[in-house]
């Protein structure tokens, strides 16, 4: 059933195919990102807005990624901006969430001993509050990224999908095996990006690392 | 040019009646929709309740969470989908997409349900083993009421999640809201896959709200929704 030999055949397509998945995840990842600290900033200064954000990143959240593309495609076009915006939408609800949850998970005893140490506001925030939050952050951020490799594979009707291209003409040519390396190779970016993730946030915050 | 090709799709009769109409694709996306999660419940739900019981199972629950969120929901359609067509299940019947779609639900099931479970104080638990309940009664009577809004929550994020896969389900032959979307693609209509996404958006959101405002009603008083799991996009 599995035809080994199609690996081989295709080494130089399967490449090609993992930077466009990995660019099509990170870059997605990367402006979530940027985003979701504009709006942690204006919900840690303005905290009634933490409604109305979550809920509008939810409903982006809930809309099925095949219609968030097609709906796209009258404005921006059947291109690579087209799932950039869409999988970036798909990032804020996560991120949003797990950076609010971050730094509200800070002890106030902590953040009462900063104050006590003469710690402004603005130094007690990046020196304490952020670096502490950090460990939830980094969830977050992995939380995202897995999710966007998984739908990325979707952007395939969009004549892009990285590993999803061989997921899909795997069905057009009932190949099973190229469906199944799709899969599987998209299962592996996947696992492989989220263990770098969880290298950086032991680089970063080795206090926690006894703990383990 | 879009609108134009939007008004003209839904100005077409053949878009409001028949098999292939806008009321038909979408109660065929409900009813497959609706009978995945069900059946998924069904296969399931008494074994996550066995093992939150017991208490073993946050270990089981775990692991299904991470690795259910690594698979992409359209490999998995996709794959599960042509080992049916090996089998030879005919692409055109409902079968390969129903398998997949529960095959989808039922890991946000499990997992909540043992972690709603398996969250019920123990103390509350030994108190009602004291008072004499049967372990049966120990489960229906206190471990589920209490768990309820976390298994509720398992229900939602599965049922919804069900609801956007079944829409990849057109992209392997089958129907649903999906149809729209990519046959609007290939006759090049985009007025037909600006309807189509659209119309799968509101069920979407729709069977969010309904499904978080069902969750709220049935929480037990003085008990307020936790949150075990975020939800899968697909």
């Amino acid at each position: 059933m599995i035809d080994w030999s199609w690996i081989g055949r295709n080494a130089e397509e399967i490449l090609d195919r993992t930077w466009e998945h990995l660019f099509l995840t990170l870059v997605p990842v990367g402006i979530g990102i940027l985003i979701s600290f504009g709006l942690t900033a204006i919900i840690l200064t303005w905290r009634r807005a933490y409604g109305s954000i979550t809920l509008a990143a939810g409903i982006l959240y809930t809309i099925p990624s095949l219609a968030l593309f097609a709906a796209l495609i009258p404005v921006v076009g059947l291109n690579a901006t087209n799932a950039i915006i869409a999988l970036t939408s798909y990032t804020l609800l996560i991120l949003v969430r797990n950076f609010v949850a971050g730094i509200d998970g800070v002890p106030s005893a902590t953040l009462e001993a900063a104050d006590g140490m003469g710690y402004t506001r603005s130094a007690r925030f990046w020196r304490m509050e952020v670096p502490l939050a950090l460990p939830v952050v980094i969830a977050g951020i992995r939380i995202a990224t897995i999710t966007t490799v998984g739908l990325v594979t979707v952007s395939v009707v969009l004549g892009l999908g990285g590993y999803g291209f061989f997921i899909y003409r795997g069905f057009q040519a009932r190949q099973i095996t190229q469906t199944l390396v799709g899969l599987i190779l998209s299962i592996v970016l996947a696992t492989a990006l989220d263990l770098v993730f969880v290298g950086i946030q032991r680089r970063l915050t080795p206090w926690t690392r006894s703990r383990a | 040019m879009v609108w134009e090709q939007v008004v003209e799709f839904l100005g077409d009769a053949a878009t409001w009646s028949g098999p292939g109409s806008i009321p038909g694709r979408l109660w065929e996306h409900v009813w497959v929709s609706v009978l995945a999660t069900v059946i998924a419940v069904v296969l399931v739900f008494p074994l996550a309740l066995w093992l939150g019981h017991i208490r073993r199972g946050a270990e089981v629950a775990g692991a299904v969470v991470n690795i259910g969120r690594a698979i992409p929901s359209f490999g998995i359609l996709v794959v599960t989908v042509m080992l049916l067509l090996e089998l030879g299940v005919s692409v055109l019947s409902v079968w390969p997409v129903l398998v997949a779609l529960v095959a989808l639900a039922a890991p946000p099931v499990f997992t909540n349900t043992i972690a709603g479970i398996q969250g019920v104080e123990p103390a509350t638990v030994e108190a009602a083993r004291g008072m004499g309940l049967t372990e049966g009664q120990l489960i229906a009577r206190v471990e589920m009421p209490l768990a309820s809004p976390v298994i509720l929550e398992g229900l939602r994020i599965a049922f919804v999640q069900v609801i956007a896969t079944a829409t990849l389900g057109a992209l392997v032959a089958w129907g649903g809201l999906g149809r729209f979307i990519v046959d609007g693609f290939s006759q090049q209509n985009q007025g037909k896959v600006v309807v189509g996404a659209i119309l799968v958006a509101i069920l979407a959101v729709v069977a969010e709200i309904g499904l978080s405002m069902m969750q709220k009603a049935s929480t037990p008083r003085g008990l307020s929704p936790g949150i075990r799991e975020s939800p899968n996009v697909s």
